[in-house]
């Protein structure tokens, strides 16, 4: 049977409605301000919305020890008001147009974006254009401190106050070696956090929030004309600023490691990780499909041997977490009631082992694809999610419309880089990270792998 | 990380139209000092909804879209939770056992069929309704049609599948306990919804009813509740209303689908929600908490109220948007929380209004403070013109953003027909929404939102807000274990 080829009949999507292979094109146009701005449009105009999607490229991977989690602080001040639309403007103008607001944070990049009738582009772009030009001078140390407040509250929901809220900050300092970009979570230490001080703030922005450090994607019910026109206004006079120096992280082998973190947990919890590749490098698509192959639907493999199969886990996941400059692939599973973690692991090890010594079957490649393939287009129903993929792919790539581009890596896959890539990155070195209830930790994972 | 919790209340009620695009063009002045003016906003154009009735006598609804090759249905069976009864959790259950193996599959071969074909099917059960959907490419619509009428009219139910999905839950159940949010949320639903109302156990049951699950229960709630008499499908995208009728009645227009057995009734309603006299304190303790849980309610009103509109515009400034009162008192101006909101549960029985956030340990008394003052602020003085006008808007100009994909429009249609109303009912809504006056609002406040005699919930350390909360002198303070609240 073959792979059901959705994306064939994708054509509205696109021009190229009578072609044979049809494509995924997400029409867009690309323009550079003198200032170094860049603006992506794309125009749909199916419903009568309008979305912004600001990309600074900038994420907690840039920021130096001893002061982690300030990309994302600095994400909370940006709502915190500027010379024409002082606090707490920017919510409450966006509010009376109809419109929501939101921004994110994460290792390589900080997005704000704005989602709205169509009628509320011109304020999206001045309340952007506004706070990347005259925001700085109007930055007070009772911002800092009442979004420092703010992000430490946001770090207790999410992690102090959270069952197995630590397990992720712990792993990432385990997988990258002290130092790595990526060896620190984006939101922080409480201390750093407490550490940082206007000046901080003041020096990263000048660093990092400039036109030449920021791409800007409006999408949706408008016209590329005027969204040109109106950005160039808002945004032409704001000036460049210094090139910016990325840090190179040195390559690393990753040594095999086992920590136990006790938690307010009810059943134990075992987290596996590996050290892989970056996003869009070459054996990242297969990784992403060995993960699919592990744990992507009721009957893959590590969810039928760990829940089904046996009454063993409550559940299984897999995932290949790669980023711009570095990668890791994690398994976790949570035991049942009297299930010792020491038996996860060994069925985990031993589907890991399957894998690698025979390639998955035709048929779960192709399920694997299909389920892939699908999601890939369910997102390109919302402008909002197409939005933030064309900054991802720019920045990424340099090519904004890389839809069709991305899912042909996928479909590009064979079962052998699966088997190999199994191979080359997940039978080797890895953090055993088991969170246990407090006081028990006789109940947590202690095999390593055989050097 | 992001920087704002999605404010759980009002707005999501709202939704979504199909509407004639219009660019706006920038104005050609350009002062940097004022914040550019707002072009018209777009108009209201519903979608056309056709209506049919299959042979066995399910209704239909299709909404064409012909944006992207897709095609996304719901099936809506009138009867959710409140046909639970005696054994708490079943329907929820059921909704989940329906996938577990179907006609000649079984879960394994049914699930990666499904993923085979690039489709999405999942079923759930609300209080009211129990909901199927499937999510599939236009052309792989047959045979994922085959596959969900399996799931709805022939699951299998076998004993061994009962059993392990029974054990799951049971799982769940206990690592709910290690949840400050599941355990407040408990105790507020048991708090003001008494024994003898439907509401008063959880959607998902408990480790009692859940230990009883069986084949046959499963069965007989299949059989007295999947029943076309009680069948709306909503179908939205790439089809017509000819071609999904003659799909549809393909699979689920048989005669045999309302010759089931007997039909499942829900009991009768033996209670009220309780209306204290008083206010009230429930305490959950959770040792070396960093935060503590807070829920301050009263039972709400009935979706069908004439004030609606007036009571979604109240809670849009209360606690309903990200600049609501409730979120920058105690999030932007004191920095005690990451959010905190209000919002009504509308269910065709009343629900509750509950106002919620965590917030940190040590000024845990400090914030009921100001979740009084605020609601008390809202009752006693009118809101002005300007916060008045943002919140009508902010619901108001949200409504067409919220049809965008086929799943959003059926979502709006189902959730609209869960209450009787018609799609053409939200330009009403806009509407009503536009006349709200800052003495709706008031009055609105001082119907609904509690002066003295709230439900207040805090799950957190005891050993380090105990002192401060009974210092407010709120009310008698009841003390609940955990293990009391999530059996």
């Amino acid at each position: 049977m073959p792979a059901s080829r959705i994306l064939q009949s994708l054509a509205l999507l696109a021009a190229l409605s009578q072609a044979a292979e049809s494509q995924i094109r997400v029409p867009v146009t690309v323009d550079t301000l003198p200032n170094g701005l860049t603006l992506i449009i794309h125009e749909d105009h199916s419903v009568p919305v309008v979305t912004t999607n600001v990309w600074y490229h900038v994420g907690s991977g840039d920021e130096k020890v001893g002061r982690t989690g300030f990309a994302h602080l600095f994400e909370h001040l940006m709502f915190m008001g500027s010379e024409n639309a002082p606090y707490p403007q920017f919510d409450r103008l966006l509010e009376a147009a109809g419109a929501n607001n939101n921004g994110s944070t994460n290792t390589d990049r900080t997005n704000y974006y704005e989602s709205g009738p169509a009628s509320a582009l011109p304020l999206m772009l001045w309340l952007e254009a506004d706070r990347l030009g005259w925001m700085l001078e109007t930055m007070d140390a009772p911002k800092v401190d009442l979004q420092r407040d703010v992000v430490k509250n946001e770090r207790r929901q999410s992690y102090e106050n959270q069952p197995y809220g630590l397990a992720f900050e712990n792993l990432t300092k385990a997988i990258y070696p002290g130092g790595h970009p990526y060896s620190w979570s984006t939101i922080g230490s409480m201390a750093d956090l407490s550490a940082a001080s206007l000046e901080d703030v003041k020096e990263f922005f000048r660093t990092y929030y400039t036109p030449n450090n920021a791409t800007i994607v409006v999408a949706g019910a408008v016209k590329a004309d005027s969204v040109r026109r109106v950005a160039r206004q808002m945004f032409g006079e704001i000036p460049r600023g210094p090139a910016i120096e990325r840090p190179k992280p040195a390559a690393f082998t990753l040594r095999d490691t086992v920590i136990v973190l006790e938690d307010r947990v009810q059943l134990p919890r075992v987290y596996l990780a590996w050290h892989t590749v970056p996003e869009y490098s070459r054996d990242d698509a297969a990784l992403d499909i060995a993960a699919y192959i592990l744990s992507g639907a009721r009957n893959s493999r590590l969810t039928q041997a760990l829940v089904y199969d046996r009454p063993l886990a409550t559940n299984a996941n897999a995932f290949n977490s790669s980023k711009r400059l570095d990668g890791d692939f994690m398994v976790m599973a949570t035991a049942r009631p009297g299930v010792h973690l020491d038996t996860l692991q060994a069925v985990v090890d031993a589907e890991m082992r399957k894998l690698a010594a025979a390639p998955p079957t035709a048929r779960e490649l192709e399920q694997a694809k299909n389920a892939i393939e699908a999601s890939f287009l369910n997102s390109l129903e919302f402008v909002s999610a197409k939005a933030d993929r064309l900054n991802n792919y720019y920045y990424a790539t340099g090519t904004p419309d890389y839809f069709q581009k991305d899912l042909d890596r996928y479909l590009a896959v064979t079962a052998a880089d699966v088997q190999r890539v199994v191979r080359q990155y997940l039978l080797t070195n890895r953090v055993t990270l088991s969170v246990v209830p407090q006081g028990k930790t006789e109940l947590a994972a202690t095999r390593r792998i055989a050097q | 990380m992001i920087r704002a919790t999605r404010i759980a209340a009002a707005a999501a009620i709202v939704s979504g139209l199909a509407l004639g695009a219009q660019a706006v063009d920038a104005q050609q002045a350009f002062d940097r000092s004022k914040a550019p003016a707002l072009g018209p906003a777009p108009a209201l154009v519903l979608p056309a909804v056709k209506t049919a009735r299959l042979g066995s006598g399910a209704a239909v609804k299709v909404v064409e879209q012909r944006e992207l090759p897709l095609v996304h249905i719901t099936l809506q069976l009138a009867g959710g939770g409140r046909l639970d009864n005696d054994h708490p959790g079943l329907a929820s259950f059921t909704a989940l056992m329906i996938r577990e193996g179907a006609g000649t599959r079984d879960a394994n071969a049914l699930q990666s069929e499904i993923a085979f074909l690039g489709a999405t099917l999942s079923s759930n059960a609300s209080w009211d309704n129990t909901s199927i959907t499937l999510r599939v490419s236009k052309r792989n619509l047959e045979p994922a049609l085959d596959l969900m009428a399996d799931v709805v009219l022939r699951p299998s139910f076998k004993s061994a599948d009962v059993e392990r999905q029974r054990d799951l839950r049971l799982a769940g159940l206990l690592q709910a306990k290690d949840q400050p949010g599941a355990i407040a949320n408990r105790a507020f639903e048991t708090a003001l919804f008494p024994k003898g109302h439907p509401y008063h156990n959880s959607l998902s049951g408990d480790s009692t009813s859940t230990a009883a699950l069986d084949s046959a229960s499963v069965r007989s709630f299949h059989t007295g509740a999947y029943r076309a008499s009680r069948a709306t499908f909503t179908v939205v995208g790439d089809i017509s209303e000819t071609e999904a009728r003659t799909l549809l009645d393909r699979r689920f227009g048989s005669n045999a689908w309302r010759a089931m057995g007997a039909e499942r009734t829900p009991a009768p309603v033996m209670a009220t929600p309780v209306r204290n006299t008083e206010r009230r304190v429930i305490l959950v303790d959770k040792p070396a908490a960093a935060q503590s849980v807070v829920i301050i309610g009263t039972p709400g009103i009935e979706r069908t109220t004439p004030d609606y509109a007036a009571i979604m515009v109240m809670n849009t400034i209360l606690g309903g948007s990200f600049s609501s009162r409730l979120n920058s008192n105690l999030r932007e101006t004191k920095g005690y929380t990451y959010g905190a909101g209000s919002g009504f549960q509308f269910r065709p029985l009343p629900g509750a209004w509950q106002a919620s956030s965590q917030v940190r340990t040590n000024v845990t008394d400090s914030s009921l403070v100001e979740f009084f003052k605020e609601m008390n602020t809202l009752r006693d003085t009118p809101v002005g013109e300007d916060e008045l006008a943002r919140a009508k808007a902010y619901l108001a100009l949200g409504v067409p953003g919220d049809f965008e994909s086929t799943a959003q429009i059926a979502g709006e249609l189902t959730s609209l027909a869960a209450f009787n109303l018609p799609l053409s009912y939200l330009a009403e809504y806009v509407a009503a929404v536009e006349k709200v006056t800052a003495a709706d609002v008031q009055r609105v406040a001082q119907r609904l939102i509690p002066a003295s005699n709230a439900t207040i919930v805090v799950v957190g350390d005891l050993s380090q807000i105990r002192a401060g909360i009974e210092a407010l002198n709120l009310g008698p303070i009841t003390v609940i274990p955990v293990a009391e609240l999530m059996k």
